[in-house]
């Protein structure tokens, strides 16, 4: 029954790691605009300000 | 207020409303960087972001451009002069793309906060849903003997650790409302769903220090985590009117040139006051309610009425705030000032409407009125029954006196009407039908009276040709009408397949129509008494225009509003249904007639101001009928907020269709039955879905009260009802095809 002492701790800090990623993006406004966010894909990349943001 | 004064000169009158100042509403943060916020039109594939962006970053000193696509905003920061704002807005108009100040300080913080909360709520209580169902399904699945003393104590321990802060965290939305509705002594739904996962989490606690048995972490988890999806949908489709009102507002947030002492003075639209002297040029929306004082010109009243024809006005007529100077430049006396024009009392008139209307109880709210205290009787008679008259220690008997709480589960209840909401919703979004209220779909299903506006609602909006025309005459006016964009014009064109001429010199005479040589000989295209002179006879209820070719002949063109196509058969459904349908029109009363009467309708009303209208369906209400209201103007929108539900079409003006609780696409009405229909179904559906939550109540709650259930049967009680609530809203769409 050790195992359970590495494995679960593992398994919490992972869906830790999971959830603290999400609320990292959600306050980074990563959610704010969807449809660009499809849409930029598609532009082609040049030396712009763009990329040093 | 800053004011900007620029030189009168005359160039300046006649440009299309790009000479707005904007510089007043930059906003300058403490690192002394500019920043404005944009709204733009237009935007709709990946290579308009690009070319708004950069041209802007090409400029000197801006080091941030962003535009957001799905909320229509351009964000510009930049170093330096404030002007430059006016040449942002120009540049990117230039480019196409109509730009206008998007000043709503502070609006949506608030709702967009309260997503973001819930949002973080579901997360958290999500991952600690499915970590703490790990553990659980152990704990379930072995007792002392098997998984030995330590570790079904560690299980425990862990188990409480995940779902104590959890708990704590994403259960704030129910504490706050439950304890907010508490304090003004009432109660809704948040109230037992609070008291039991609050009371839940105590106890388990209570049986993990002491080493018991009885742990119920997860089930109120789950719980937490099921109703945060609900709210969350619920909240997502609430937030959407109240953003909309402001945003009207915010396009009056502009400025306005103001004429003082012979000057021009730019002026923030805010500032306006009455008796100043406003210029307006062409293609400029009109900042103020006011009176003409020099100059004639047409404007266009879609914004107010939803009319698409343009009306004419002369000196001394009066103009609205919002509406668009057509044909020529015009000076108006302002009358009001812009707190009490006519577009900030439209949407004064939609917020009384609306905080009247937030006084429907729901049905889950009305349901919570009676569990409430039905099940926490059931509790207290319980502890009392086994503490006093079973001799039981006090701690066993509030033991179970709260798995009596936990069992009748509020899950069921608060799962019951957002599951067939959102069902309901996906199922009308497929046939192009948005549903954006929460209550549309209960109230929807009680409707009495049907309120239906005329113009662009019963009929298309727009002038389509009548009449028969030969070929060679509808090709002459055609190749005149392309080049223009009056609606009279693409309706020629829309009847037009084939070659077009070609003209020379063709220019559009404003406030007339258009001209252009064919072969030598002059072509004019546009109003009777500028084409075609010598014609007489007036007609009263078809709009006209009339083509001329030069020495040949005069030809009159007739246009019409037309009813859409399945307007009949919807009207013959409406009254199927049991329910009045009633039209009332700002409209001269000859057309509103002759469309009631071939449409059968016995109550009509014509001639109806925006006033009117809301107040008609207000004295309608005090006969307590549900009403539906049907528009699609903004003269129509505190109509569309004062009736109990509400229905635009998708081609309606923006703040008409975010005050309606429900937007349907496409060129047909059938999308209002199928409305109705839906929530009949729906409603049937949530009332069943609470009757088998009663029923299964009538078998949990005895077996809770004898003390016979445990953690397991908990959470299959739980998870099994709510699996029969979802199975029985998903029932909406295995009968969608039916409508």
């Amino acid at each position: 029954m050790n195992i359970l002492l590495y494995l679960i701790p593992i398994a919490l800090t992972l869906g830790l790691i999971g959830l603290l990623a999400f609320l990292w993006t959600l306050k980074n406004n990563q959610y704010e605009d969807l449809e660009g966010a499809s849409e930029r894909i598609l532009i082609e990349e040049e030396k712009e300000k763009n990329d040093k943001d | 207020m800053e004011q900007t004064q620029i030189s009168n000169n005359k160039t300046n009158f006649n440009k299309v409303d790009i000479n707005k100042l904007f510089s007043p509403f930059v906003k300058i943060d403490p690192k002394n960087n500019n920043s404005i916020i944009f709204k733009v039109k237009n935007i709709h594939c990946a290579s308009c972001i690009h070319l708004i962006e950069k041209s802007l970053y090409t400029l000197k000193n801006v080091f941030f451009v962003r535009v957001n696509m799905s909320t229509e905003k351009l964000e510009i920061k930049w170093v330096g002069e404030k002007k430059l704002a006016d040449k942002f807005a120009k540049i990117v108009s230039e480019l196409g793309y109509p730009i206008s100040l998007y000043d709503v300080d502070n609006l949506d913080n608030d709702f967009e906060e309260n997503k973001k909360v819930l949002i973080r709520s579901i997360a958290v209580s999500g991952f600690a849903a499915a970590n703490l169902m790990l553990i659980s399904v152990g704990l379930w699945s072995s007792s002392f003997e098997t998984m030995g003393f330590a570790t079904r104590e560690l299980f425990q321990w862990i188990s409480s650790l995940i779902a104590l802060p959890a708990i704590i965290y994403s259960g704030r939305p129910f504490f706050y409302s439950a304890l907010k509705v508490l304090l003004k002594k009432n109660t809704n739904m948040d109230v037992p769903i609070s008291l039991a996962v609050i009371l839940t989490s105590l106890i388990s606690l209570f049986e993990t220090v002491n080493n018991g048995e009885h742990i119920y972490f997860d089930s109120a988890i789950m719980l937490l985590f099921f109703l945060l999806i609900g709210r969350y949908l619920d909240v997502l489709a609430k937030g959407k009117a109240k953003k909309s009102a402001k945003e009207l507002l915010s396009a009056l947030g502009g400025t306005a040139t103001v004429i003082k002492d012979e000057k021009q003075v730019i002026v923030p639209i805010k500032d306006i006051r009455a008796g100043d002297i406003i210029t307006i040029s062409i293609g400029e929306k009109i900042p103020a309610d006011g009176i003409i004082l020099n100059g004639s010109t047409e404007i266009d009243l879609s914004l107010i009425s939803g009319e698409t024809l343009p009306k004419k006005a002369n000196i001394n007529d009066n103009v609205f705030a919002g509406t668009i100077n057509i044909s020529a430049p015009i000076q108006i006396e302002v009358s009001k000032s812009t707190e009490n024009n006519l577009l900030t009392n439209i949407v004064k008139l939609m917020e009384k409407a609306e905080i009247s209307k937030s006084k429907y109880t729901r049905i889950a709210d009305k349901a919570a009125k009676l569990y409430t205290p039905i099940v926490h009787l059931a509790g207290l008679f319980t502890f009392i029954g086994w503490w006093m008259f079973a001799d039981l220690a006090w701690q066993p008997s509030l033991l179970i006196a709260v798995t009596v709480l936990i069992i009748t589960c509020p899950c069921a209840l608060g799962l019951a009407v957002p599951v067939v909401q959102v069902l309901a919703n996906n199922s009308l979004m497929k046939k192009g039908i948005y549903l954006k209220s929460g209550d549309a779909l209960e109230k929807l299903s009680k409707v009495k009276y049907v309120i239906l506006d005329k113009t662009g609602t019963l009929t298309v909006g727009k002038p389509s040709l009548i009449g028969s025309y030969s070929e060679e005459d509808l090709q002459i006016a055609a190749s005149l009408a392309h080049y223009s964009k009056h609606p009279f014009s693409r309706s020629i064109c829309d009847q037009f397949n084939g070659k077009l001429l070609n003209l020379e010199n063709v220019k559009e005479i404003i406030g007339c129509g258009m001209e252009g040589y064919f072969k030598g000989k002059l072509l004019k295209l546009g109003k009777k008494n500028w084409s075609c002179p010598s014609q007489k006879d007036e007609n009263e209820i078809f709009s006209e225009i009339w083509l001329s070719v030069e020495n040949e002949k005069k030809i009159c063109f007739s246009f019409e509003d037309q009813l859409r196509k399945d307007t009949k058969d919807v009207i013959d459904e409406i009254k199927k249904l049991g329910i009045t349908p009633i039209i009332l029109s700002g409209d001269r009363n000859e057309v509103v007639k002759r469309i009631a009467e071939h449409l059968g309708i016995n109550d009509y009303y014509s001639e109806f101001s925006i006033e009117m209208k809301s107040e008609f369906i207000r004295k309608l209400k005090l006969q307590n009928k549900e009403i539906l209201m049907v528009g699609d103007g903004l003269n129509d929108a505190p109509s569309l907020a004062e009736a109990d539900v509400s229905i635009s079409p998708s081609t309606a003006m923006d703040i008409t269709q975010n005050t309606a609780d429900i937007v349907f696409q496409g060129e047909k009405l059938f999308p209002i039955i199928s409305c109705i229909k839906v929530a009949k179904k729906s409603v049937l559906l949530i009332k069943q879905n609470f009757l088998m939550a009663v029923i299964y109540n009538i078998f949990a709650i005895p077996m809770a009260i004898i003390g016979l259930v445990t953690p397991l049967i908990a959470a299959i009680a739980m998870s099994s009802s709510s699996l029969f609530v979802i199975g029985n809203s998903f029932r909406l769409n295995l009968k969608r095809k039916k409508f």
